[in-house]
């Protein structure tokens, strides 16, 4: 029996799965306008949106824009989308997260629609978001999106969207 | 609606923060129906090998709109929130072009407001994407307006 290969250290995992993280983040413009992050469990992600003057609708009350909270949800399902895709190639050895720059990122999804339900108002402070992909085809996805504030079980809106999928690219042993 | 109004309206809409950041302005506000517009901006971008606009500023500015539909028809609401808002995305805005959107509140109940919107760039006759919303209603007190 041949010995089995020592596992990578815990620090080489993390520091690749970070890196495809940050290049599929980092290279849109709109996600960094808003000033939205992302926190990575394993490969369950939390979009963090924190607060910020400018994200303001209704300075009366005060609340968030209902287009902060929309575009905070349909970002968070694409990028939730592209992660799910982009972590199959990379745990198979198939991306090397290490050559994702600008140019060469991961082609993103399109969004065919999105459904906003505001649940309630969104409070001046920050807020939180995660993704769960409930139907990923080879053409066509479906995702579901949870906002919450202060408590995880009091979400303030939900969101589902429909996507197109990206064309993979064909590889040489595609044939 | 005259211009004195128009202009209070253009500036109560142009001092919402975010509608500010996103550089929107109003066109016009008459019955139930608001047109209002939003350069392009590299920082809004969605996709950056395109270029093109991200969907979720596409749906800020339909928001936007939307809320400003509801407020200008006759029934004069007190105020308004979104309910729920679907968006349907028919193809890519121009990388460079300013989109425009045009919202219609075409029913009211005593609580809530029916609104439906399109959105297109400097190409008028396909648009970009549509929308419809339910909003909630405030009326002002009896006795007010």
């Amino acid at each position: 029996m041949s010995p089995r290969p020592k596992p990578e250290p815990v620090q080489v995992v993390k520091e690749r799965r970070d890196a495809a993280l940050n290049a599929l983040v980092r290279g849109v413009p709109y996600i960094r306008f808003l000033g939205i992050g992302f926190e990575r469990r394993g490969d369950e992600l939390t979009a963090v949106l924190p607060f910020d003057e400018t994200l303001i609708g209704n300075p009366l009350l005060p609340a968030i824009h209902g287009g902060v909270t929309a575009a905070f949800l349909e970002v968070t399902a694409i990028i939730e989308l592209s992660w799910s895709l982009t972590w199959e190639e990379m745990e198979s050895g198939r991306l090397d997260p290490r050559k994702l720059d600008p140019e060469h990122l991961p082609r993103l999804p399109k969004t065919i629609d999105f459904t906003v339900d505001y649940l309630r108002t969104g409070l001046p402070r920050d807020a939180y978001a995660r993704a769960r992909v409930n139907r990923s085809g080879r053409r066509y996805a479906s995702v579901h999106v949870e906002a919450w504030q202060d408590n995880r079980t009091r979400l303030f809106a939900q969101g589902t969207g429909h996507f197109l999928m990206p064309e993979r690219p064909l590889r040489a042993s595609d044939g | 609606m005259d211009d004195r109004k128009l202009k209070a309206a253009r500036q109560f809409i142009e001092a919402i923060p975010h509608s500010r950041a996103l550089g929107m302005s109003l066109d016009t506000l008459e019955d139930g129906v608001a047109v209002i517009s939003m350069a392009y901006d590299p920082r809004f971008v969605g996709d950056p090998q395109t270029g093109v606009i991200h969907g979720g500023a596409v749906s800020a500015l339909m928001d936007t709109c939307s809320g400003a539909a509801v407020m200008s028809h006759p029934v004069s609401a007190a105020g308004t929130a979104t309910i729920d808002l679907r968006i349907d995305y028919m193809r890519p805005a121009r990388p460079g072009d300013r989109i425009t959107a045009r919202a219609e509140c075409y029913h009211v109940t005593r609580s809530v407001a029916f609104v439906r919107a399109t959105a297109h760039d400097e190409d008028k006759d396909r648009p970009v994407a549509t929308a419809t919303g339910a909003f909630t209603l405030e009326r002002a007190p009896e006795g007010r307006s």
